[in-house]
Parts: C-alpha cells; structure tokens; sequence
C-alpha cells in the first residue's frame, strides 16, 4: 500500500537497473546522459574559448604590445570566435533541450535516441577537428573566413580545411538534432499538451530547430565551395577567375543572421522559464511570447545584409535591409515587456538563476538598443567592423546567451544530479559576472566610437589604452566568476545538500520526476491542463491529502 | 513549513489588487524626472568628448549628418533604456518576495500588448522618416566650397537640393581612386592634361574646401577604406568599386599650422598586418596642395626614370655576363 507522498513524485519501479561505468557513457544513448555530455563538452569548450579571449585581452591590455605575434592574434581571435559560437552557445542548448525537452513534454525519451547519441559524438570530433589544427596550424581568416582572404592564395595553411570540417561536422550534428527535436516535439508531447500549453522553453526549441535546419544546410553548402576553391580548382569566389568575393558574404550571413537567432532564441526560453517560477506569477503574454519567438524567427531570415552595409550595395537594399531590421526590434521589444511585466507585482525571490535571468535581460536590452544604431545604415558606416559592434553582439550573444547558459544551469543542476548548487557562491558568481562583462564590452563602445577598428592585433593611438586597459580588467574578472561558477558545479556535484524531485517549485512537468529521473523518466505521464501543470498537480495533491504544498524554494527538501 | 511564506491561497485570483496609489505616485515622479535627465543628456553629450560618447566628425558635411543621426538615436535609446531598466529594476526591489505577499495570478492583458506592440513601431517608423531626411547628406557628396582656382564659392549656393549622386553648384570635385592591397593604400589623382599622372601612397593629401569622390577598390583581399573624422568605411572589395566621398571644411587648418591632418586605418581584416594598414588625409590649402601635386609629378618622373635606367643597367649587365 503506496503513502500518497506529502510532494509530487513518483519512483519508478520494474525498471532494469540502470548501467554504470565508463562504457555506459560511450554507448548511451538516454537522452539525459547525451544531454549531460553535450553539457561537459561545452564547459570544456567555453573555458578554453574563455582563456583564448583572456590572451586577446592580455594583448590588448597595452599599446605596441608583443605578447603575441601578428600571427598568433589572428589564430586566436579565429578560435575564440569559431569556439564559442560553433562549440559553445548552439551546442549547449543543444545540451539543455536533450535533458530537458522531453521531460518537459512528458516524453520518456527523443524520436531517434540512436540518431541522437550520433549528433553528440560529430558535435564533439568537429570540436576537435578544430583543435587538431593546434598541431599543425590553426585556421587566421575570422570566424566569418571572408574570402578571398580565406583561399589559398592568402592563407595557405591547412588550418583553414580544419575549420571547413569543424564546421561541417558540427552543422550535421545540428541538423539532425534539429531534425530529431521537431520530431518529439510535434509527436511524442503529455497528453493533453496542445500548442498552447508546450513550455516556452520547447517552443523556442522548436523554432530554434527549424532555424537550424534553413541557415546551417546553406552554410554546409557554402563551405563546401570554399573547399573546392581552395582544392579543387573551382572560382566561385575568386574574383580574378570571374568568380564573387561577395558571394561568400551574402551565403556566408544568409546563415550567419539566423544563427543569431539561434543562439538567442533558446535562451529567451530560458528567461521565461526562470522568471515565473521565482516570481511565482504565471508568464505575462503566453501566446504573445511564443507568437514572438515564431516572428523573430522569420525576420531573422530576412536581415542577412545588414552585416554588410559598407560593401557595394544600392541604396535600395540598404533600405530594405535596415527596415527588417527595424521590424525585428518589435516582436523582440514585446518579448522585454512581457518579461517585465512577469515580474511585476509577482513575489520574486531573489535566487540564482532568477538573478543571471535578470541580469541577462538587463544586458540584452542594451544590446538590443545598440542593434538600433547599427540598423541605420548611414550611421553603420561610421560603426561598422569597430569595437561598438564587437560591444553590441557580446551584449546580445552574451548578454542573453551566456546569462541564461549559467541561469539554467544553476537552475537545472539539482534536476541533473539531485544536488543543489551553493546560493552563496552562485551570488558572488553572478555579481563579479554581471561587474566583469560590463566593464569588459561597455567601454568597447566608446573605443569603438573613437575609432578602433576590430580584429587589430596592436594599436599605438594613446586614447585607446585606458578603454582597452579597463575592458582587460573587466574580462579577468568574468573570469574569475566563471572559475567560482566551475568550483560550485565541481563542489555540488559530490557535496551539495539533497534536492530533492522539486526544489524551485516549479511549473513544468521535469520537476514530477525524481532527481536525477530514473532511465525512463515517467512510470505515468500525468495529463497535462494547463501551462503550469506542476500547480495543477500540487493543487491536487493538497486537495486530496489536505497537505499545504507550500514551502521555500530553494531551501532542498531531505526525504526520510 | 517555512515561516515566509503565510497561509495565503497563492492559487486563488482574490489577492489581485488595484496598484497600490504609493506605487502610482512614485511612478509620476520617475516620468517627471525623465524627461530633464534626457535634456541634460541632450545638452551634456555633445559637449563631452566626441570619442567617448559619439562618432567623430570635423566638418565634413557626411561626418557631421552621421552625427545627428547617431544623437537622434542616442535619445531615443536612452529615454527606452531608462524606462525600460527602471522598470526591470523598480520590479526587482518593489515586488520581492516578503511576508504577506502574495503574487497577482495575471495571465496577460491584450491592450497592453497591442499598446506596447504598436508603440515600439511607431518609433521605428519616426526613426525611419528622419533617417531617409538625413540620407542624401551623408551619401550624396555636397558641392566644393572653392572653385577651380581655389576661391571660396559664397556659401549660399551650398545646399542644393541633392537628389542626385552629382554635387550641384559651381564648384568643381576631385576623383581619386584608392586602392587597397595588403598593407597599404594607393591613391591615383585625377590626369590633367599636360601634367604627368600622379600617384602617392598612405598619405592622400587633398585641398580644403574641395569636395573629393572616392572610387574604393582593392587588388588582393578585401580591405575597407575608413577616416572616422571624415564619415564613413567604404569596403574595398576585390572587383568592385565602392563610392563614398567628404569634404574638408574650408577653415579645418588650425591656426598657426599649414595642414590638417586625418587619421584612420585599414577596418577589415586583411591578413596579418592589418593592424598596420594605416592611412591619412591631409587637407592643405588651395594653393599649396598645387605645388604638392607638381612637385610629386617630377619626383614620379624622375623615379621612373631612374628605375627604367636601372632596368636598363641590370639589363645590359646580364647581356655582358
């Protein structure tokens, strides 16, 4: 005879006992295990991404300085660009959405969990077909490789096919993953999940998916063309053999824009997510939310040649291009508001991942604000390729991406491992993170302003120094809160305190599972009936128990 | 279980209230003040140092119609952002979590969304409108302020209505063709009948006053010519040509020297060097930049012909070998 429990949870029995040891890892094929390894890879990844920008600042940090070489400053400035975007921010919520997609929709596994564990093991020989290129020489053109620049002709080195097969093998990862997510989204949801009660998170995993699937088919192709320019003797590209060096950048920002969009869709997820459950108000504007992710996601497809307003171009395509733009504040704009107007009047406490949350929106609104000035062409030309843009798509792309990888992860860890995460450290992570990043990119802007170019390995112009000197000391201390932020997750892993199945009190069906959830995830999918099942089910189970489901969140319940 | 949290019925709508009149009162006072802060950033911004706060300019009529597009922007983004900020931040505090509280259970509100939706269009429709009044001034080069001869054009005939990429007026224009290569610019000077063709390096030097046209190219990777002070980068694209243009304001020459001097580098990543791919603009009086112009065309001259001479030796060598 089975006690109704005082929380919801359920234990799963009958099921074989889950596999251990290393060779479970390399076989796995449970989408938390492949969720988890995306997750370490990318932590890998992005610190090494992380010491890479660190020695870009160390040069920086002083005029006429030698700590690199001409050379070396363009491998470096390559590799921190190409990592964190092609090895960081796609792939971790790639690594997010294996973990806790299905579990959000009530799903004991992906549609292809074969094909799954496929995408993460090309995700990770792309990271080092990247990096195989230290041994010899890495790629120097950019992350963008703008031709001809990037043929052979300029840079002859190998580095660059290197990156040429990074990015093919990660883009096949992420198509099929893409491929595999929209298939258990659109069939594998609780019952009674209709569109319109699927958590904010699935829907920009969703529109995430399909983005993947339109941008980073047209670059695998584009790439490709650059590989027989460089080996096969074709001229697409090269304009003296009557091929196009703009070609490239048309292809090259035809993915490179949605891949904005990407990076930042799923962490808008993550953000309205985070926020209801810890202001313990529902999301203001569901269907405005998801309606928005949809039309952020289409426009975003229409703004490619904003990247590319100083090149040849009459003055009827700037036009369109800076309206587009234009148009995508809107939609985006809404999102702000709705997050906003989340928090008003709810009861927020101030935990962790609601704080990274906050900070991250504060962050992107700025770099939302500087998206305005860079869309007015005329005032582009004076911007363009200059430390404001550098300020303006760290805002953006960290401001948003990097505040909710670090928000979800403190969020998400006690359902990954069963374990908490330490409040205290966390607070000191966030305030030196949020400190660091503004210090390293809000000065960027003025740099910018004054005339710096990007991408300059040196530079002698004394009004330079002090903005560079202090956006070094700003990266040193983002540094410093991530080393924190890698300590708590190291700390926790083994030491911290018992979660238990629900200790945010949260909305979404994940947290119905023990922590960490048993192989097949649900013994019974509960029928879903509204956004927030997880309410439904306390409410429930105060109803039928006359237990009040009250407690602190956060504070983790030990069970007896 | 824990004490913060009351015996309320958090899942009830009861708790829904009017906003407070302290929350309302405070509110009217923020909107008061918002505005004079604008104001004074209004004032302030310009005053300050040009290269903390805004794009550079010095006269150049594409340079400074940037500038008022950048401050127009600046405003609006700063009234959005301190509203915006505040309000995020005014939430955080006002609503944190405390005894007795409990959150109003709201779902959404259609006329807000619509209201918020249609409101951040329409500035966008504003910023629109002013951008393409400000257009033709950043991209259609504005007449010479002197004329062939070098004398001021009386400033009247200035603004013609531009709708044209051809500056109207008397006054005439210079044509210099740049080309970009790893690392360093080429600049070819119009031919004058009965003067020899004139090229220089790295330096561009111009006369004040006089409205140059830029006809941007580039022979090996792309490059993107950029003077900050003299408006914006046009990309040297390996076959292209890209337009752009400026015009050094007639009295730029500061006092007591002979030139004025412009710097600004290579803004598109080039290879290597790039960092080292400089270039200037020096704008010199009518009359001087002349003499500079023929005083280059037999330097040219003669280091031709030294180097054909030497051609020739090294030539005449080998035969001899």
């Amino acid at each position: 005879m089975a006690v109704i429990p005082a929380r919801p949870q359920i234990t799963a029995h009958e099921v074989a006992r889950p596999p251990r040891g290393w060779m479970s890892w390399l076989t796995t094929t449970d989408h938390k295990k492949i969720g988890i390894l995306y997750l370490a890879t990318v932590l890998v990844f992005f610190v090494i991404g992380g010491v890479e920008a660190l020695l870009m600042r160390i040069q920086l940090g002083a005029p006429e300085n030698t700590f690199l070489t001409p050379e070396k400053y363009n491998e470096i400035m390559t590799l921190h660009g190409t990592t964190m975007i092609f090895l960081v921010v796609v792939p971790v919520w790639a690594g997010f959405a294996n973990y806790f997609l299905p579990l959000m929709i009530g799903a004991r596994d992906v549609a292809f969990p074969r094909l799954n564990a496929w995408s993460y093991w090309m995700f990770l020989f792309g990271g080092l077909s990247l990096y195989g290129s230290l041994f010899f020489q890495p790629p120097e053109a950019g992350w963008t490789s703008y031709v001809p620049l990037s043929l052979k002709e300029f840079t002859p080195s190998n580095g660059q096919e290197a990156w040429i097969y990074m990015v093919h093998l990660t883009g096949l990862s992420s198509i099929l993953g893409a491929i595999n997510f929209i298939a258990t989204i659109h069939n594998m949801r609780a019952p009674g999940m209709g569109w319109g009660r699927m958590p904010l998170f699935v829907w920009t995993i969703l529109i995430y998916a399909y983005l993947i699937i339109l941008a980073l088919t047209s670059l695998a192709a584009t790439v490709t063309m650059l590989l027989l320019d460089r080996n096969f003797g074709t001229e697409f590209f090269d304009p003296t053999e009557g091929g196009s060096a703009l070609l490239w950048q048309h292809l090259f920002w035809f993915f490179g824009h949605p891949e904005v969009y990407i990076l930042v869709l799923p962490a808008f997820g993550v953000f309205s997510e985070i926020l209801p459950v810890f202001a313990r108000k529902p999301i203001f504007g569901y269907k405005a939310i998801a309606a928005a992710t949809a039309g952020i996601a289409f426009l975003g497809m229409l703004v490619w040649a904003h990247h590319m307003f100083t090149t040849p171009m009459s003055t009827v395509v700037l036009a369109f291009f800076m309206l587009s733009s234009f148009l995508i504040a809107v939609p985006t704009g809404v999102k702000i508001f709705n997050w906003v107007a989340t928090l008003w009047r709810g009861t927020i406490e101030w935990r962790v991942p609601l704080l990274f949350c906050v900070g991250g929106i504060a962050t992107f609104l700025m770099g939302g604000i500087t998206g305005i000035f860079l869309a007015v062409f005329p005032v582009d030309w004076q911007l363009h390729d200059t430390y404001f843009v550098v300020a303006h798509f760290h805002y953006t792309a960290f401001g948003a991406s990097a505040f909710a990888m670090v928000a979800a992860l403190y969020y998400w860890f006690p359902k990954m491992t069963g374990r908490m995460m330490s409040e205290g450290l966390g607070r000191v992570s966030f305030v030196l993170f949020f400190i660091g990043f503004h210090l390293t990119f809000l000065i960027q802007h003025s740099a910018g302003l004054d005339g710096m170019p990007r991408r300059i390995y040196e530079y002698s112009n004394e009004d330079w120094t002090i903005m560079n000197l202090i956006s070094t000391i700003g990266a040193f201390t983002l540094a410093l809160s991530v080393l924190l932020t890698v300590i708590n997750v190291v700390r926790a892993v083994k030491k911290g305190p018992i979660a238990g199945p629900d200790p945010w009190k949260g909305n979404t069906l994940e947290w119905f599972t023990p922590s960490p959830p048993p192989e097949n995830n649900f013994d019974l999918v509960p029928r879903v009936r509204s956004v927030e099942p997880m309410k439904d089910i306390r409410r429930q189970i105060e109803r039928q128990t006359g237990v009040p489901q009250r407690f602190e969140a956060g504070k983790p319940m030990v069970r007896a | 279980m824990s004490g913060l949290f009351p015996a309320a019925r958090p899942y009830t709508a009861d708790a829904v209230a009017a906003v407070p009149t302290k929350t309302r009162r405070r509110l009217r006072r923020l909107a008061a003040v918002l505005p004079a802060v604008v104001l004074g950033a209004l004032v302030l911004a310009p005053a300050a140092s040009a290269g903390w706060f805004l794009p550079e300019s010095d006269g150049s009529p594409n340079a400074d119609a940037i500038r008022t597009l950048y401050i127009l922007i600046a405003l609006i983004g700063l009234v959005i952002f301190i509203g915006v900020e505040g309000l995020l931040i005014y939430s955080l505090f006002k609503f944190r979590a405390r005894k007795g509280r409990v959150a109003a259970q709201i779902h959404g509100n259609t006329q807000l969304e619509i209201g918020w939706t249609v409101g951040a269009a329409a500035i966008l429709i504003f910023l629109t409108v002013f951008t393409f009044l400000l257009l033709d001034d950043v991209k259609n080069p504005a007449p010479s302020q002197i004329d062939a001869q070098g004398n001021p054009i009386a400033a009247s005939n200035l603004y013609a209505a531009t709708d044209q990429p051809a500056p109207e007026g008397d006054g005439p224009t210079m044509n210099i063709r740049v080309v970009g290569q790893q690392y360093s610019w080429t600049f070819y000077y119009p031919d004058v009948e009965g003067q020899e063709r004139v090229y220089a390096y790295n330096d561009m030097y111009v006369p004040v006053g006089m409205t140059v046209t830029l006809d941007v190219q580039a022979t090996d990777v792309a490059h993107s010519w950029w003077i900050p002070e003299l408006g914006g980068k046009a990309d040297a694209v390996p076959g292209y040509t890209n337009k752009t243009w400026f015009r050094i304001p007639l009295d730029a020459i500061p006092e007591g020297e002979d030139r004025v001097v412009y710097e600004g580098q290579c803004a598109e990543l080039c290879g290597r060097n790039h960092a080292d791919m400089l270039a200037r603009v020096i704008g010199l009086p009518f009359d001087e930049w002349q003499a500079w112009r023929e005083r280059k065309a037999e330097d040219l001259k003669t280091a031709e012909e030294e180097a054909a001479q030497r051609r020739e030796e090294l030539q005449s060598e080998e035969e001899g070998r």
